[in-house]
C-alpha cells in the first residue's frame, strides 16, 4: 500500500465536490509582468481619482454629528407628567435592582398631601445615576413600572471630574438640549 | 541637425538684474511650498475620502504655519554620539542643493535682454545632476553621523536607491537632449515650438516620472527633530518642485502656452504643478516598493528601458 502512487485522478476526495481549484494569477516578472504592473497601476489611479471626485465621506464631528436611531442608548431622562407637572417616579428603586453595573441610588420619601412630588405614595428624593459607572444596557428602563426613566440621546458626557458624572435628579429631570441629531425615516437602513 | 547648440555664453545681464531675478524666484517657490505642504495633505486625504488638514485658518491655509511653529519650539535634539558638525551639516547640504536646482528651471524666455530664469548654463541638465547629487551627501552625512544603526541604514539605502534611479533619470532626458541637440534647458523648451517632447519621448517621460516618485522611507530623519527635521521635510517638497519643473521644461514644453508673453512664466508654474499634482496622485495610489523590488525596478527595468529608448532616439535623429 506504501508502494501506491498519488494519482489526482483516481484520488477519492475529488469527487465529493468539497474541493475549490485555486485560481493563481500568472507568474511576476518578464515583459507580461511588467504589462500587467502597468494596467494595474493605471487601475489603481483611476481608483483614487474616483474617490477624489466622490468628495469627502467624512463627518466634520464637533459641527457635524453622526445622527443615532430612535433606540438609541444614551444618557438617561427622568419624565414628569406632562398635565399636572408630578414627577412620575415613585422611588420604588427597581431600576436600581435592575442595574447591573450598580450606578443608581434612590432614596425614597413620602408624599406630603399639598406638597406632591410624585403621583404616587412616595417619592425619589434621592436619584443618582453615576454615569462613570453606567454601561447603558437600558436595564432601568425595562425595569421601571411607569416609564419614569428612559434612555434619551444624548451620547456628548465627557467632564473632567469624575463627581460632575454623577447626575442628580434636577440634572435627569431638566429638559436635555438635544444636541444629538436623530437618523430620519428609514435612513442609515441600507447599510445595514 | 549635426552641431550642438550651446547657450549663449556672450549673453550677461546686469547683476541688479540677477539679484533681483534671484529674489523673486525665491520668493515665489518659497511661497510655494508651505502652500504646497497643506496641498499634499488635503489631496491625499481627498484621494482616501477624507478631508485633510481643514482647522487652523481657511481651508486649513495655515496649517504650515502651526506645524513651523511646533518643530521650531522643539528641542533640537543631538544624540549623545553623533558627530555634531556633520549631524548640522546633514540637513543643509539638501537645502543647498535644492536652492542651486532652482536656478536653471527657465520661467520664459529672454525678452529685451532679460532672461526670465535664473542662469541659462551651457550644461543644462549636467548642473542639475550635479547639484541634485550633493543632496546624497547630506543624507549620507545625516545618517551616518547620528550615531545609530538605523540612520545608517536607512541612509544607505536612500542613497543607493537614489543613485541608481538617477542613472535612468539621465538616461531618460538624455533623448531629449539628442532631439534638440543642447543641453540648455532655455534652448530644450525653444526646440519644443512645434511638439512637445512628451510625444516623441513618451518612455522617457516615464521613466524620468517614475524615478522621481521613487519614494524613500525617511530612515535616516530616524535621529533628527525640530527644524532639523523640518529642513528634510522642505527639501522633500522642494525636490518634487524641481523635479517637476525640469520635467515641464523637458517634456511638456517649458513656458509655452497660448497668451502673451508675459504669461509665460504663469504657464511652466501651472505644467509644474499640474506635474506636482500627479506625484500626489501616484503618491496616493502606489504602496512604497520593497527595497529589493526597488532595485529590481531600478536596474532590470528602468536602465534597459531607458537605454532602449536612448538608442533608438539616436538611431531616428540621425535617419532623420
Amino acid at each position: 500500500m506504501s508502494e501506491q502512487s498519488f494519482d489526482p485522478q483516481t484520488a477519492p476526495y475529488l469527487d465529493s465536490g468539497d474541493v475549490v481549484e485555486v485560481q493563481r494569477g500568472p507568474e511576476p516578472g518578464g515583459i507580461g509582468g511588467a504589462y500587467r504592473a502597468f494596467g494595474e497601476t493605471l487601475r489603481g489611479l483611476k481608483t483614487t481619482m474616483s474617490r477624489l471626485i466622490e468628495g469627502p465621506l467624512t463627518i466634520q464631528y464637533p459641527e457635524e454629528k453622526t445622527p443615532v436611531y430612535p433606540r438609541f442608548r444614551g444618557r438617561h431622562k427622568l419624565h414628569r407628567f406632562e398635565d399636572t407637572g408630578l414627577e412620575k417616579c415613585v422611588g420604588c428603586s427597581l431600576c436600581a435592582a435592575a442595574c447591573p453595573a450598580d450606578c443608581i441610588r434612590v432614596v425614597a420619601a413620602e408624599n406630603i398631601p399639598g406638597e406632591r412630588v410624585s403621583s404616587g405614595e412616595r417619592y425619589a428624593a434621592v436619584y443618582e445615576i453615576n454615569l462613570s459607572r453606567c454601561i447603558f444596557c437600558g436595564y432601568c428602563e425595562i425595569a421601571c413600572p411607569f416609564d419614569a426613566i428612559t434612555m434619551g440621546h444624548d451620547y456628548e458626557m465627557a467632564d473632567y471630574k469624575r463627581t460632575d458624572l454623577i447626575f442628580t435628579k434636577e440634572m435627569l429631570l431638566a429638559e436635555p438640549i438635544e444636541r444629538t441629531p436623530l437618523k430620519s425615516e428609514g435612513e442609515g437602513v441600507e447599510d445595514r | 541637425m549635426t552641431h550642438l547648440v550651446f547657450a549663449d555664453t556672450q549673453f550677461a545681464e546686469s547683476i541688479w538684474i540677477m539679484i533681483a531675478k534671484s529674489i523673486v524666484i525665491f520668493a515665489v517657490i518659497f511661497g510655494i511650498l508651505p502652500v504646497l505642504t497643506v496641498v499634499e495633505r488635503k489631496l491625499i486625504g481627498r484621494f482616501q475620502h477624507r478631508y485633510g488638514p481643514n482647522r487652523v485658518g481657511p481651508f486649513g491655509l495655515l496649517q504650515p504655519l502651526a506645524d513651523v511653529g511646533k518643530l521650531i519650539s522643539k528641542e533640537s535634539f543631538r544624540p549623545e554620539n553623533a558627530i555634531s558638525t556633520l549631524f548640522i551639516l546633514g540637513p543643509l547640504l539638501p537645502v543647498l542643493s535644492g536652492v542651486l536646482a532652482l536656478a536653471i528651471i527657465p520661467w520664459g524666455d529672454t525678452k529685451n535682454g532679460v532672461g526670465f530664469y535664473g542662469i541659462d548654463v551651457p550644461i543644462g541638465i549636467l548642473y542639475f545632476f550635479a547639484v541634485g547629487s550633493i543632496a546624497f551627501y547630506g543624507l549620507l552625512l545625516g545618517g551616518w553621523s547620528s550615531g545609530s544603526k538605523y540612520s545608517l541604514l536607512g541612509a544607505m539605502r536612500s542613497a543607493a536607491q537614489l543613485i541608481s534611479y538617477e542613472v535612468s533619470m539621465g538616461l531618460a532626458l538624455l533623448g531629449v537632449i539628442m532631439m534638440s541637440g543642447s543641453l540648455s534647458l532655455v534652448d530644450v523648451v525653444r526646440a519644443q515650438g512645434d511638439v512637445w517632447y512628451i510625444g516623441p519621448q513618451i518612455v522617457g517621460f516615464l521613466i524620468f516620472m517614475l524615478a522621481g516618485f521613487a519614494e524613500l522611507v525617511q530612515g535616516f530623519m530616524t535621529e533628527y527633530g525640530g527644524m532639523r527635521f523640518g529642513s528634510f521635510l522642505l527639501v522633500e517638497y522642494m525636490e518634487i518642485l524641481v523635479v517637476s519643473g525640469i520635467a515641464a521644461a523637458m517634456f511638456l514644453g517649458g513656458w509655452m502656452g497660448p497668451g502673451p508673453g508675459w504669461l509665460d512664466p504663469i504657464w511652466m508654474l501651472i505644467k509644474m504643478l499640474a506635474l506636482v499634482f500627479v506625484f500626489i496622485w501616484v503618491r496616493a495610489t502606489l504602496p512604497r516598493l520593497r527595497y529589493d523590488q526597488l532595485m529590481t525596478l531600478g536596474w532590470k527595468v528602468l536602465l534597459p528601458l531607458a537605454t532602449l529608448n536612448v538608442l533608438v532616439t539616436a538611431v531616428l535623429v540621425v535617419v532623420t
